[in-house]
């Protein structure tokens, strides 16, 4: 169930060789333990969405390594980082990015078509996502519909569908009001539990200062300017 | 679960999502499957009808003689006088030699031409006429009623109908008014031994050069017509004829090409977050491009399907109204008749091709090009 990722010299540069080229990330070496809750965080614009998309296999570093369980997986190619989308990470992004016109259900079973799972035994399983996530009686109600919770529980049901290692959510408190984000954090509780790795940035301290954190990974124009392991802190 | 039930739930799963992407842009989708449609019927409209028609012309010239010899003054056709038809006789190859009469006949009470024939028989009795369905219709004559035309001398020659010809043969017949031999010669002034022209019947289809050339030879003023040559003029006339009508419409077919292009090519914003979306959630480019390939796949053959049968039923259902006037010929006399249903095949795969793979092409080639994108960069 647990996996290490390794970052490293991972940098990324948008539009290069041109005169708007940008450097999101730039040189960061980063290594996540496999079974805890990491933390990027860092003001807007200081690439912790970026970063979240090189580790997530959205996007490929410009330079440097990105490994998981020591296989270097920045190189490969698309149908590769396709699978490990599929199935070893599961990204929930900032604004959901569900499937308007489609019902909920429809929208968490989207990346298991592709295996060709029965249609039943898939049924099944969103359905229990979705219970497990207290949505499950939203499941036949299209995503237009959906509250700024309901959405982002089903965008979690959605990104765990085929069972990944690798949990990745993009500032997923940031449309959620207080009641909402400590459900939230519930929710990472119990994934925690269950060993996988779960990656957040965030720049709400709720999230920053959540016990359930392991660690907080301070971002600032790219760079890599702390890295804080509450863990061990609260330990001493 | 074997591979194969995997490939096929997956095949099932990108159809029904396919379906339901469709219906999500009904209106877009139903706006350019009514133009496609539009588009198809006309093409297979145009396309059934000649190809009809040639087949119609095909089957009538079937029966027509393997060579016509007319005689030539001045650069153009004359009565031959039946003595030529003596020296025909003569050349091997030659089974039947027969003189016929026929010509044209203006009627000024419906502002037609008739055309009139004397049958090989000579089988229509003196004073009487059998006429063609259309000829009927438009004079509204019945069997027994009589028909008067002004001869070449400007006496009134009476015919009463003794039969009207059946509604089968009508893309020959429609026009056509035979007489007594007799009759004809008095109507027009020909006289005894004078033809219009002389069919000849060769048994052996690869003499028909050969004996074209002794004719030639044995008449230097005569022009033989092999029938083949007659299928061909036919073929272009028709062929003609439909670019008559594919002309007109080739601005609307540039509208739609056009129209298609934009529609299929230009991927909406919407359509890129999509793809970047489901690209992000562990799809392959080829999941993505086998969903657009569904998509493009089930307008084209929607489109070519209804498209197709419209034109069907509008060609051979309706006799095609729509076209008739144009594809049919100069007459007046438009003859009112069902084509027999005669698709080429190869044509019909050809409208397929034009129709189809193109607007595959064009839906195809943009979604390709996002899906081959990373998934970020699609959806910024």
């Amino acid at each position: 169930m647990t996996a290490r990722v390794e970052l490293v010299g991972v940098r990324k540069i948008f539009n290069e060789g041109q005169p708007n080229a940008f450097r999101a990330i730039d040189g960061v070496d980063l290594s996540l333990p496999a079974g805890g809750v990491t933390v990027l965080a860092g003001p807007s614009g200081s690439g912790k969405t970026t970063l979240l998309t090189l580790i997530g296999c959205l996007a490929r570093p410009t330079e440097g390594r990105v490994r998981l369980d020591g296989r270097d997986i920045s190189g490969l190619p698309e149908p590769f980082l396709a699978a490990l989308r599929r199935q070893t990470f599961g990204f929930v992004f900032q604004r959901f990015n569900l499937i308007r016109g489609l019902t909920v259900l429809e929208n968490v079973m989207l990346p298991a078509y592709p295996l060709g799972t029965p249609h039943r035994a898939l049924t099944r399983r969103a359905g229990a996502l979705l219970q497990r996530l207290g949505v499950g009686h939203r499941a036949g109600a299209p995503v237009e519909s959906l509250s700024g919770g309901e959405a982002q529980r089903t965008a979690i049901a959605r990104a765990l569908i085929n069972d990944p290692t690798v949990l990745i959510a993009d500032e997923p408190t940031a449309n959620l009001d207080t009641a909402l984000s400590l459900a939230f954090l519930e929710i990472v509780s119990g994934l925690r539990a269950e060993g996988r790795t779960l990656l957040l940035s965030s720049h709400d301290p709720l999230v920053r200062e959540a016990s359930v954190v392991d660690r907080v990974a301070e971002l600032r124009d790219g760079r890599l300017v702390a890295d804080r392991d509450t863990l061990a802190e609260s330990a001493q | 679960m074997t591979e194969l039930r995997r490939t096929l739930a997956r095949q099932r799963y990108l159809l029904d999502y396919t379906v339901a992407s469709m219906s999500r842009r009904r209106t877009r989708n139903l706006g350019l499957l009514l133009v496609y449609v539009g588009m198809v019927f006309l093409l297979a409209s145009v396309l059934f009808y000649s190809s009809a028609l040639k087949h119609e012309a095909g089957l009538l010239l079937a029966e027509a003689p393997d060579i016509v010899v007319q005689r030539m003054v001045a650069g153009r056709h004359a009565l031959i006088p039946a003595q030529h038809a003596e020296s025909l006789r003569g050349i091997r190859g030659v089974r039947v030699v027969e003189g016929r009469l026929w010509g044209y006949h203006y009627d000024p009470a419906v502002r037609a031409n008739y055309t009139l024939l004397v049958p090989p028989a000579d089988d229509v009795e003196p004073g009487t006429a059998v006429i063609g369905p259309a000829l009927a219709r438009a004079r509204g004559a019945g069997i027994g009623d009589v028909l008067s035309f002004r001869g070449q001398d400007g006496t009134l020659h009476p015919f009463r109908i003794a039969a009207i010809l059946p509604q089968e043969s009508a893309l020959a017949s429609a026009d056509l008014f035979l007489v007594a031999e007799s009759d004809f010669r008095a109507l027009f002034g020909i006289p005894e031994g004078q033809y219009t022209d002389i069919a000849l019947q060769i048994p052996n289809p690869r003499e028909e050069r050969t004996v074209a050339e002794k004719v030639l030879e044995a008449l230097p003023d005569s022009r033989p017509i092999l029938r083949a040559e007659m299928l061909r003029t036919y073929d272009a006339v028709f062929d003609w004829r439909s670019a008559l009508v594919l002309l007109p419409l080739s601005g609307a077919l540039l509208a739609f090409a056009i129209l298609a292009w934009e529609k299929a090519s230009g991927l909406s914003a919407d359509e890129r977050r999509e793809i970047g979306i489901l690209k992000a959630v562990g799809w392959e480019t080829g999941d993505i491009l086998s969903m657009k390939f569904w998509e493009g796949g089930l307008l084209s053959l929607l489109a070519f399907l209804f498209g197709t049968a419209a034109a069907y039923w509008h060609v051979f259902g309706l006799s095609a109204p729509l076209l008739a006037p144009v594809m049919q010929g100069w007459s007046v006399l438009y003859p009112d008749f069902r084509l027999t249903p005669a698709i080429d095949a190869t044509q019909l795969l050809a409208l397929f091709c034009l129709t189809v793979l193109p607007y595959l092409a064009a839906t195809l080639v943009p979604v390709w090009r996002a899906a081959v994108t990373d998934p970020d960069e699609v959806m910024r």
